[in-house]
């Protein structure tokens, strides 16, 4: 199973262009994608949260799911089903935002400041992979979520129907929401660029079936390192980019949207690594699938944008260093990533059969 | 015969290891009803030195894997 697939590299190139362009364009520094960071922000756009400098109704998080959705009716893949934990899907998809924010960035965030030289970014990939690792301890002694079924299509249509009625009123009535004057928030490329780019690569990311947790899961269950690759052309890709444009930096200090709080970037990325090795897929997939037609999918990202609502309301997100202060994760926010730690303990214990938890 | 209907990778693959590693039989029919299951299973089948034939019947796919 060692034969590389070109699809998935190519999409993890693409994926790593398209980053380096969206950062060019605007977006912040090791930023071009960071689905954590987008859904977070279109909760704060959305009045969910009120941290000012992270309010933006991202176009890129829209261009995803649709992109997705109009590959996958193209292919006649699109198929809705639900069913399959819902509920518990939903406070997982919580959970793995707020270990998300603790690091400040999910996986593809992640693999993006490996590229711009942000080594707190390698030091959470330990985490990350540590994470994944427990899962597929889990998934090997039986862990499942049980099975979906199928769904009236409307029900598979949810999210892209959502989030273009979302992005039509941001359009039309912009007045509706709020946007960062300063910070990340304020900081964006072109709307209209940003969701065609997305369309593309949520459309290639279906196809291709990206995902950036199950590069990792698969090596280790399976030796199958046909995800992995696109993992690492997204990696090499945007690391070209970023030398060509002069923007890599390698270091721990001045990283941008970073910290160096290395315990709780390591602990908040297994939260999100064991969390979405239990979900099926890291953020992006989650995107990729609820585009796909995939209900529980939808329901998760419901989990992760109200997650980042908590996030932000309860103070729980990691703070980026600055030239003033350090940042990190505050006692409120490593009190949560445990608490998250629980969380997916419980989920998993409760989700393995009993015979094989005794074997 | 593993029916993996409703469940999305790895959890196909799972079953489907255990399976094959448990009884290494010269024959297995796996129901799944996801195109990206369909294509890992009959990857990994292939790996492990199976033939995989697979027929369409309304959005599944049963996948009959033979040695």
């Amino acid at each position: 199973m060692k034969k590389i697939n070109w699809l998935v590299v190519a999409t993890g190139g693409l994926v790593g262009l398209a980053a380096v362009v969206l950062t060019l364009l605007g977006n912040p520094a090791n930023m071009g994608f960071c689905i954590a960071c987008f859904l977070r922000d279109i909760a704060g756009a959305t009045g969910m949260h009120g941290a000012a400098v992270v309010q933006y109704f991202r176009p890129e998080i829209v261009g995803l799911v649709v992109g997705a959705f109009i590959m996958a009716v193209a292919t006649k893949e699109f198929r809705a089903k639900a069913g399959s934990a819902p509920a518990v899907r939903f406070v997982m998809g919580a959970f793995v935002m707020i270990g998300a924010l603790a690091f400040l960035g999910c996986p593809l965030r992640m693999v993006l400041r490996m590229a711009g030289g942000d080594l707190n970014a390698w030091v959470a990939l330990l985490g990350f992979a540590g994470g994944i690792a427990i899962g597929v301890v889990c998934l090997n002694k039986g862990f499942s979520l049980k099975r979906a079924y199928d769904a009236a299509p409307a029900e598979g249509a949810v999210l892209p129907v959502v989030l273009t009625g979302l992005f039509l009123l941001f359009l039309i009535v912009p007045s509706l929401f709020k946007f960062s004057e300063k910070g990340p928030g304020s900081m964006h490329a072109p709307v209209l660029v940003a969701l065609l780019i997305a369309i593309v690569v949520g459309a290639l990311a279906q196809k291709a079936r990206l995902c950036m947790a199950g590069g990792l899961r698969d090596a280790i269950m399976f030796k199958d390192f046909k995800l992995l690759f696109g993992f690492v052309a997204i990696f090499l890709v945007a690391l070209v980019g970023n030398l060509i444009l002069g923007k890599f930096k390698l270091g721990f200090a001045g990283q941008p949207v970073a910290h160096s709080d290395h315990l709780w970037s390591i602990l908040g990325m297994a939260l999100v690594g064991w969390g979405s090795v239990l979900l099926g897929g890291c953020p992006l997939r989650q995107l990729i699938l609820a585009g796909s037609g995939n209900g529980d999918s939808a329901v998760t990202v419901f989990g992760m944008i109200v997650g980042a609502a908590f996030a932000h309301n309860f103070g729980l997100a990691g703070a980026a260093a600055s030239a003033d202060a350090a940042g990190g994760v505050g006692i409120k926010g490593r009190i949560a990533v445990v608490i998250g730690l629980v969380v997916m303990a419980a989920i998993a214990y409760f989700n393995i059969p009993k015979k094989s938890k005794e074997a | 015969m593993v029916d993996a209907r409703g469940l999305l990778c790895p959890m196909p693959l799972v079953m489907v290891r255990k399976e094959l590693e448990g009884s290494n039989p010269d024959t297995l029919e796996v129901l799944v009803d996801d195109a990206g299951a369909r294509e890992n299973v009959t990857r990994f089948a292939e790996s492990r030195g199976y033939k995989v034939a697979c027929t369409e019947d309304n959005g599944d796919y049963r996948l009959v894997l033979s040695k």
